[in-house]
């Protein structure tokens, strides 16, 4: 049995409205992410769902539309939030270990030590290895394991699946699974299936 | 919240000495720099030691300045930014703490190295010291005006072009007392004063710069 561990928060969006570049992206965005749930966020190629993703860490303007995290203290939504996109945040120059160790210290937040997640991802021996000579699926696992070092109510996934042999699937669907149902939220952009029973589904665009 | 700071400013030293960053190259082009102006200026060693200070600072200014544009942005490439962002640490001291691991392997080595250096552009033995105090405490404010310049172009594809547009003019004080306090050892002027005035500027550029450099950051596209 799961231990609950977060304080009960919801994430709001309502009527989101993204441009870029003088072009309408996407309006009308909305969804509520509470305690447990999960949203698999779909869409063709360029339908905004890293900019969505990009807005929800306050890093993308809004056009319209506001963003609204209750509870958790008045947190920001970026400090609540552990967030793993394409640009993986992995310093190539540093082991796995120091980058996850840069991590856990940056965020402050009590997780697993640095070689216990590693090797929840499955890679338990490449703590002492730069993550220059990992390969793409291999970094992508590394940048998966900061999401165990520092315990974040909110996961915030841009196409975490991208890259993930099959096995690795299996493993990121159970690490989804137990932080749901240890109380938190995920929001992943992804065009294939997440393996989350009770997943919603949000589509932008057409 | 001081976890968070110390842990910046370890990747950060660690990164430099690791791969190569900043600090050997910054090294490097101030021996190259100093080593090179003695043949261009020609045999008059009177001039040379009188402009000596001048080359000295002027050499530890360009070496800072190469390699400042990628303070930020190899962060906001790999996306290293966005974590650093989401961090309980107010942004001011995660720049505080980039800019400082700048210095210490910048400014600092450049400080260390200019003795040595002074021997090649025959530098008064009287104006070694007043030299290496100036360094020491005027690169600091050149790591932080660097700083504030290097945040606002941290995601312009060639934002090392524009920095040391940025930079040069907030440098030149800097630049000026500097000098002036190296040559304080062969004129009546005081050393005092350029020294404190050194100092003034170093702890205004850590503080302005930095709240600076925040505020560029935290600005959404």
């Amino acid at each position: 049995m799961t231990q609950i561990r977060f304080q009960i928060f919801a994430l709001t969006a309502e009527a989101l409205a993204c441009r870029r570049g003088g072009r309408a992206i996407f309006d009308g965005v909305g969804f509520r992410l509470a305690n447990g749930e999960a949203i698999a966020l779909t869409g063709r190629n360029g339908a905004g769902k890293s900019s969505l993703i990009a807005m929800l860490c306050g890093r993308l303007r809004p056009e319209a539309g506001v963003i609204r995290l209750d509870g958790l203290d008045d947190l920001q939504l970026a400090e609540a939030a552990h967030l793993v996109g394409h640009r993986d945040g992995l310093k190539t120059a540093l082991t796995a270990t120091e980058n996850l160790r840069f991590a856990q210290e940056l965020f402050g937040s009590a997780g697993l030590a640095p070689a216990e997640a590693l090797a929840t991802v499955g890679l338990p021996h490449a703590g002492p290895l730069p993550v220059g000579y990992l390969s793409a699926g291999q970094r992508r696992r590394v940048a998966l394991a900061r999401l165990l070092v520092a315990s974040r109510p909110i996961w915030l996934l841009d196409e975490p699946m991208a890259a993930l042999d099959a096995g690795s699937q299996t493993m990121l669907s159970q690490l989804m699974q137990s932080h749901l149902a240890a109380g938190g939220a995920i929001l992943a952009a992804t065009h294939g299936p997440l393996g989350l029973d009770g997943a919603r589904e949000l589509r932008i665009g057409p | 919240m001081s976890s968070a700071f110390l842990a910046i400013l370890q990747r950060d030293l660690a990164l430099a000495v690791r791969a190569g960053g900043g600090g050997e190259l910054a090294l490097v082009f101030f021996l190259t720099v100093v080593v090179l102006i003695p043949f261009a200026l020609g045999p008059d060693l009177n001039l040379l030691s009188r402009i000596g200070p001048a080359i000295l600072w002027l050499g530890a200014l360009l070496a800072t300045l190469i390699g400042l544009d990628r303070l930020f942005q190899a962060d906001e490439e790999d996306g290293s930014l966005d974590l650093i962002r989401g961090a309980p640490l107010p942004l001011e001291f995660a720049v505080f703490a980039k800019a400082l691991a700048h210095w210490l392997t910048t400014g600092l080595p450049l400080t260390l190295a200019a003795p040595l250096l002074g021997l090649l552009v025959a530098l008064p033995a009287e104006s070694v010291l007043p030299l290496t105090a100036s360094l020491a405490l005027g690169t600091p404010a050149l790591s932080f005006i660097g700083a504030a310049a290097a945040a606002l172009t941290a995601n312009l594809r060639r934002g090392g072009l524009i920095l040391p547009v940025l930079v040069a003019p907030l440098c030149v004080p800097v630049l000026i007392f500097g000098v002036s306090a190296s040559d304080a050892g062969r004129s009546p002027m005081s050393l005092q004063s350029p020294l404190l005035i050194l100092a003034a500027l170093s702890l205004m550029a850590a503080a302005v710069g930095c709240i600076a450099a925040a505020a560029a950051l935290r600005q959404p596209d």
